[in-house]
C-alpha cells in the first residue's frame, strides 16, 4: 500500500481519543460487574454494560473500515434466547412453584413481578456464556488502554513536535536556556515531526488493524454463518437441479419421444401400404428417415445442454476453446491449468463461462474477448474479459445471476467489474484441489 | 476400395459393414476400439478409414486422435470421421492434419446410404467432405467477415462447395444450370480474393483454407 499523508489518520485518531472516555467508563463498569459476579449483583451490571460496548464497537468498526479501506467483520451479541431459561430461570420457576404451593393459590401480579426480578440476572448469566461477549469485553479493554495510547500518539506527535520547535527558539531568548539544550529540543521536535509525517498514517492503520482483529467474529460465529450460507446454497442447488430435470423431461417428452412415436406410426402405415401402394410407401419411408434425423437433432441439443461431449473429450480448456470457435467475436483462450479439475467443477465452470460469453455476445458489443483459465494454490480461477460497453449487472440480468447460483454450490464466487463504458471483467473462482498432474488422454 | 472401419456399437458396425459391402467396398477390418484401430491403420494397402470419434477404452475422442496420428505417419491417408455430434474444433484439427482426403460427418448421414458411400468414395479419392452442420457453424461464425459481402445464393454455393460437392452436384442441389454455378463461383472467388481458374479439388481446398483461417 502506498504511504499517505497523515492528516486523515490524525483526524480519525482524534475521534478515537475522544471515544476513549466512554470506552474507559464501560470497561471499568464491566470489570466491576465481573468482580461482583461472585456475589450475584455483578450479573445485571454485565447485562447492562454489554449493549453499550457493542454500540461503541460498531462506531470503531466504521473508523477501522475507513482507515483500512476494506470491510471489517464485526462480532455480535447473541440475541437473548427466551426459549432457554438456563439454571436461573429454573430457580425462578421453582421459586414460583414453591411459593404458590406454600400459599395454596396462584400468585398475584405484583408478587409475580417481584419474582421475575431475576430477569436481568438471567440475561447477565446468558451473556457470560456467550463467547462473543467476552471478545467484545476484551476489545473494550484494549480500546481503553493500548489502543487509546496508540491513537493519542498519532494525535499528539504533531503538536508536540511544533511545541518543541517553538520552545527551542523561545526558551533561550526568554529564559536563557543554553543553546546546546535548545538544539537538542529542536532535533527532538524535528524527529517527532518526521515520525508523524512518515509513520502517522501507518500508526493509525495499526490501531485500525488491531480493532479489526479483536472485533472479528469468533470461530463459533463464523461456523454458524457458514452453516447458514451452506443451507442457502444447498437449497438453491436442489432447486436448480430439480428445474433442470424438469426441463430435460419436457424436452425429451416434446422432442425425441414424440418423434419416435410418429416414426412408429409412419412405419406401421408403410407396412400396410408396401404391397398395395409401393409409391406411397416409399414417400412415407422418406418421411420416416427425416423424422429420425429430427429426433437425433433434438437429442444432440439436449446432450449439449446436459454435458457437452467436447467437455468429456477435451476437458475445460478444449471445451472453452470449442465455445470460442463458435462465437462471432474473436475470443482468445489462455489455459494455465496444471490438470483437469474434478468433473462436477469442470461442468459447473464450463456452463458459467458459456453463460458469461453468451452475455458478452448479447450485450457487450465487444470487438475482442479473452478467457483465461488459471490455477490458484487451491482454487480454479477464470477471467472473462471484453472491451465492450460495460454496465453488466448480475443484480439485473438473470443470466449472470444464474452463474453465481451455479458456482455457489461449489463455494465458488463470481465478481463482475463492469463500469459503464467498459471494459468488463468477470472473475469466477471455485475452490479446487489440484492433485493429479496434467495428463493427455491418448 | 479397401476400407478399415472403427465403430464400438456392434449394431451400427454390422450395419455399416453390410452397407459398404453392398456398395462394392471391401471392408478389410472392422474394429471396436482404439488400440485395434491403430493396429489396423498400419496396413499400407488400405484406401480409406471410416472412424467413429468416440471409441473405447476411454470413450472420449480416441478415434479422432488415432486418425490424426495415422495421417501424421502416412500423409494424405484418407479418413472419414463419424460422430454423434459435430464440433467446429475437431473439424479444424482434421483440416489441419494435411491437405484433402478428409471427411467429417454426423453418424445419422448413413440414413442415406448412396449419399454416404459416395462421400466415402470422394474422400478416398482425395476430396474433402464436411457435414452441412459444420459448414453452417463455420459460416455463422464468419458473420462479421468478408462473407457478409456474398449474396445469399453465393453463400449457399460456398457451403455446398465446402461439403465437397462438384459443380454438377451444386447445380443439382440448387436447381440451377452448371453455368450459373460457375458464375457464382467466380464471383465468390473474386469477393474473397481467391485464385480463379483452378481445378475442382484445388478450389475446394482454397475455400476450406480460407474458412479455417482464424479471426
Amino acid at each position: 500500500m502506498t504511504r499517505r499523508a497523515p492528516w486523515a489518520a490524525t483526524g480519525r485518531s482524534l475521534v478515537l481519543v475522544v471515544l476513549w472516555v466512554p470506552c474507559a467508563l464501560l470497561t471499568v463498569a464491566a470489570l466491576v460487574g465481573l468482580a461482583l459476579v461472585v456475589v450475584g449483583v455483578g450479573l445485571p451490571v454485565v447485562a447492562a454494560v454489554l449493549p453499550g460496548v457493542e454500540r461503541l464497537a460498531r462506531v470503531h468498526r466504521r473508523r477501522a473500515e475507513a482507515a483500512l479501506g476494506r470491510a471489517v467483520p464485526l462480532v455480535a451479541l447473541r440475541p437473548p434466547d427466551a426459549s432457554d431459561p438456563g439454571w436461573l430461570g429454573q430457580v425462578e420457576e421453582d421459586a414460583r412453584r414453591l411459593t404458590e404451593e406454600a400459599l395454596g393459590r396462584p400468585l398475584g401480579a405484583v408478587e409475580a413481578r417481584a419474582l421475575t426480578g431475576a430477569e436481568p440476572f438471567r440475561r447477565g448469566w446468558q451473556r457470560l456464556q456467550d463467547v462473543d461477549a467476552w471478545r467484545l469485553l476484551g476489545w473494550s479493554a484494549f480500546a481503553a488502554t493500548g489502543g487509546a495510547l496508540l491513537s493519542a500518539c498519532v494525535v499528539l506527535l504533531a503538536p508536540a513536535a511544533v511545541g518543541a520547535l517553538v520552545l527551542a527558539v523561545v526558551l533561550p531568548l526568554a529564559a536563557g536556556l543554553p543553546w546546546g539544550w535548545a538544539a537538542v529540543l529542536a532535533v527532538a521536535g524535528l524527529l517527532g515531526g518526521w515520525a508523524w509525517w512518515r509513520h502517522g498514517d501507518a500508526l493509525g492503520r495499526l490501531r485500525a488493524a488491531a480493532d479489526a482483529a479483536l472485533l472479528a467474529p469468533g470461530r463459533q460465529t463464523r461456523l454458524e454463518q457458514r452453516v447458514q450460507d451452506l443451507a442457502a446454497s444447498r437449497s438453491q442447488t436442489v432447486d436448480h437441479a430439480a428445474a433442470e430435470l424438469r426441463r430435460i423431461e419436457r424436452d425429451l417428452h416434446d422432442g425425441a419421444q414424440a418423434r419416435l412415436v410418429s416414426l412408429g406410426l409412419t412405419l406401421g402405415m408403410v407396412a400396410e401400404l408396401v404391397e398395395s401402394d409401393p409409391a406411397a410407401a416409399r414417400e412415407l419411408l422418406d418421411e420416416a428417415r427425416s423424422t429420425t434425423g429430427a429426433a437425433l437433432r433434438d437429442l444432440r441439443e439436449l446432450v449439449q445442454g446436459i454435458h457437452p461431449p467436447v467437455l468429456a473429450d477435451r476437458g475445460l480448456s478444449g471445451a472453452v476453446e470449442a465455445l470460442a470457435l463458435d462465437l462471432a467475436v474473436p475470443v482468445a483462450v489462455t489455459d494455465r491449468l496444471p490438470a483437469r479439475p474434478p468433473a462436477p467443477i469442470e461442468s459447473a465452470v464450463y456452463f458459467a463461462v458459456a453463460e458469461s460469453l453468451a452475455n458478452v455476445v448479447k450485450h457487450a458489443s465487444a470487438a475482442r474477448v479473452w478467457v483465461r483459465l488459471d490455477a490458484g494454490a487451491s482454487s480454479l480461477r477464470v477471467d472473462v474479459g471484453d472491451d465492450g460497453v460495460g454496465g453488466a449487472d448480475p443484480a439485473r440480468g438473470s443470466g449472470l445471476r444464474g452463474v453465481g447460483a451455479r458456482l455457489s454450490a461449489f463455494d465458488g464466487t463470481m465478481v463482475v467489474d463492469s463500469p459503464p463504458g467498459g471494459p468488463t471483467l468477470i472473475t469466477l473462482e471455485v475452490p479446487c484441489a489440484w492433485s493429479s498432474p496434467k495428463t493427455s488422454p491418448s | 476400395m479397401r476400407v478399415v472401419l472403427a465403430e464400438d456399437l456392434a449394431l451400427l458396425r454390422d450395419g455399416l459393414v453390410r452397407l459398404l459391402t453392398a456398395h462394392g467396398c471391401d471392408v478389410v477390418a472392422a474394429v471396436e476400439d482404439a488400440p485395434a484401430l491403430e493396429a489396423a491403420l498400419t496396413d499400407p494397402t488400405i484406401d480409406v478409414a471410416v472412424v467413429d470419434v468416440r471409441l473405447p477404452p476411454g470413450f472420449t475422442d480416441e478415434g479422432l486422435r488415432a486418425a490424426i496420428a495415422a495421417r501424421a505417419r502416412r500423409p494424405g491417408l484418407p479418413v472419414m470421421v463419424l460422430s454423434q455430434y459435430v464440433e467446429h474444433l475437431y473439424a479444424r484439427e482434421l483440416l489441419a492434419s494435411g491437405e484433402g482426403a478428409i471427411g467429417y460427418l454426423l453418424k445419422e448421414r448413413v440414413a442415406d446410404p448412396a449419399e454416404f458411400v459416395d462421400a466415402v468414395r470422394r474422400v478416398a479419392e482425395g476430396g474433402t467432405v464436411l457435414d452441412p452442420e459444420v459448414v453452417a457453424a463455420i459460416m455463422a461464425r464468419r458473420r462479421a467477415s468478408p462473407l457478409a459481402r456474398l449474396t445469399a445464393r453465393e453463400r449457399e454455393t460456398l457451403a455446398l462447395m465446402a461439403e465437397g460437392r462438384s459443380n454438377a452436384a451444386v447445380a443439382a442441389a440448387l436447381v440451377v444450370s452448371e453455368k450459373a454455378v460457375a458464375k457464382h463461383i467466380s464471383s465468390i472467388f473474386t469477393k474473397l480474393d481467391l485464385p480463379v481458374g483452378a481445378d475442382d479439388h484445388r478450389r475446394v481446398r482454397a475455400v476450406l483454407a480460407w474458412l479455417r483461417e482464424d479471426g
